[in-house]
């Protein structure tokens, strides 16, 4: 279908795409990648009044270095994170994620900063932004602030972004001597996680010191499977691993619908979350 | 109405066009690319598949149903149409479709010829499962995609073999003047059975 008709706003730095969604109004909305909205709007599911597109804007497109961490601008393309030096040699289990997000063509126009924006719950990089520790710059009429991820996510296709605000960056501390990995579960190509992992580890002789599991569709919003962490610090053989992956699912209420029952989704975290951690032995 | 300009298999074209139009349906309906076709509302099937560049001028397969004609205002697109040779010889990737039977109702066709030729670009040499993995993007209902694969692996050798690479060859200068489908049609010359009219 044709989308409903919006007004158009062309910015070329964020303090315009600010005005731009000042003067909008409350209904206007940000577009980044469109890989989200436009589907939204060809269903018609979405009606904007105007869309302020963050294309045009040149210093959003920038992959660097600040110290321990590497800065990803909001218009960095899921294809740009996939070939980026610094993401591949400081975060690589961002890349790894990102390379199951979707398919090529959506991951030549779709943004990382996009994806937590959306803030689906059954989106891959929510739960790999938690695990990493990542924060947010978010721009406004009211200056600049930064929110961790873990204050970052509301509810169901909600973040903390106001309307009259823009996420420019993703602010993402690099792994050091953490070592990760992205499960996920899915039926088909190009389908969504009925259930994701991410899992950071650190290890210390032989054991695991610390561990770090993230939950994608598992809830609605992306979680920390704290019970399974703790589990997980001092296991030092695959029994030990097992069982405390059997824990991830603890505390959470995923979903009961037609991809998936809510037992099974349970049962998913658990073998995801071994898997993961397995791998990274 | 905003203006773009954008060149689309080799010629220029400067449109006015509503902000909500997508760029496949400009291409279709006001640039009379029709060998881009629409098979999906949901941004799933691929068929709509067209090289775009990125800012940094880098060509990248793209679905143009999820992509709005403003949004590729100054880019450079080629279709299906622009991907022959100026004296219309086959892209290598189109010669192997046509040769390992990489088709049988050839809905998918063109998007899957630009998603090949974009996986091409990127990665000359494929493993069976890198190619179906590359061509995840695009649905095919006829084929069971065994032939799909093998065309890609064939391209993919003739290309190499040849020391060339899957970017299509630049469209002749006088393209804009080509009064063939296959070469784009100048804008005025649009047949008016490719404009979709309303059900009466
Ligand atoms: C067929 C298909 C399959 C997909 N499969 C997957 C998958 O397997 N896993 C996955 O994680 N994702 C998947 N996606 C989604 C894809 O990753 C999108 O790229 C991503 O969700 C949104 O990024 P975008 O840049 O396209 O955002 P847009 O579509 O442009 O925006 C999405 C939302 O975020 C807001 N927004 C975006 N950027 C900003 C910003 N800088 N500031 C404020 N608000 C902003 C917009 O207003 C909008 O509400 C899929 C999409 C499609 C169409
Ligand atoms: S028409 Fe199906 S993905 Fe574009
Ligand atoms: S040949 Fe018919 S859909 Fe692919």
């Amino acid at each position: 279908m044709i989308p409903p008709t919006f007004d158009y706003a062309a910015p070329t730095t964020v303090d315009e795409a600010i005005s731009a969604l000042r003067d909008a109004g409350e209904d206007a909305k940000v577009i980044a990648g469109g890989q989200s909205l436009l589907p939204l709007l060809r269903m018609r599911f979405a009606a904007p009044s105007t869309l302020v597109d963050l294309g045009g804007v040149e210093e959003l497109r920038h992959v660097r270095e600040d110290g321990d961490t590497i800065v990803i601008g909001a218009m960095v393309t899921h294809a740009r994170v996939l070939r980026d030096p610094l993401v591949n040699a400081h975060v690589p289990l961002l890349a790894q994620a990102t390379s199951t997000v979707a398919d090529r063509q959506i991951r030549h126009r779709g943004t990382f900063a996009g994806s937590l924006a959306h803030a689906d719950p059954a989106g891959d990089l929510p739960a790999v932004a938690l695990v990493l520790g990542a924060s947010l710059e978010i721009a406004g009429p009211h200056g600049r602030r930064v929110v961790p991820a873990s204050e970052f996510f509301v509810d169901y296709l909600e973040s903390v972004v106001a309307p009259d605000e823009v996420l420019v960056a993703v602010r993402v501390p690099k792994q050091g001597s953490w070592v990760g990995r992205y499960e996920k579960f899915n039926r088909v190509a190009q389908g969504w996680a009925l259930v994701g992992v991410a899992a950071l580890v650190r290890r210390e002789n032989g054991a695991i010191a610390e561990a770090r599991v993230g939950l994608t569709n598992m809830g609605s919003t992306p979680l920390r499977a704290r019970r399974a962490e703790a589990a997980l610090a001092g296991a030092d053989s695959p029994a030990a691993v097992g069982a405390a992956a059997a824990r991830a699912a603890d505390d959470t209420r995923p979903s009961d619908d037609l991809l998936a029952g809510a037992d099974y989704r349970r049962h998913l975290a658990g073998v995801l979350t071994r898997r993961a951690v397995a791998s990274l032995a | 109405m905003t203006r773009v300009s954008m060149k689309v298999d080799g010629v220029e074209y400067e449109d006015d066009v509503e902000p909500r139009t997508l760029l496949v349906h400009h291409l279709r309906e006001s640039l009379g690319k029709v060998g881009t076709v629409v098979g999906c509302d949901t941004s799933n099937c691929g068929a709509c598949t067209v090289l775009m560049t990125d800012p940094e001028g880098r060509k990248q397969g793209i679905k143009s149903c999820s992509v709005l004609a403003v949004q590729a205002d100054g880019r450079e697109i080629t279709t299906i149409e622009g991907l022959a040779g100026p004296d219309r010889t086959l892209h290598p990737v189109q010669r192997a479709f046509h040769e390992a039977h990489g088709l049988q109702c050839g809905f998918c066709t063109p998007g899957m010829i630009m998603a090949a030729v974009d996986l091409l670009t990127e990665n000359p040499d494929p493993t069976e499962a890198e190619i179906r993995e590359g061509l995840e993007g695009n649905l095919c209902r006829c084929t069971g995609y065994q032939n799909i694969v093998r065309a890609v692996r064939e391209a993919s050798a003739e290309i190499r073999s040849a020391g060339g690479d899957a970017e299509p060859a630049p469209p002749s200068p006088r393209a804009g003047e080509a009064q063939t489908p296959d070469s784009g049609l100048p804008r005025q010359d649009v047949p008016d059975e490719t404009i979709p009219q309303p059900v009466p």
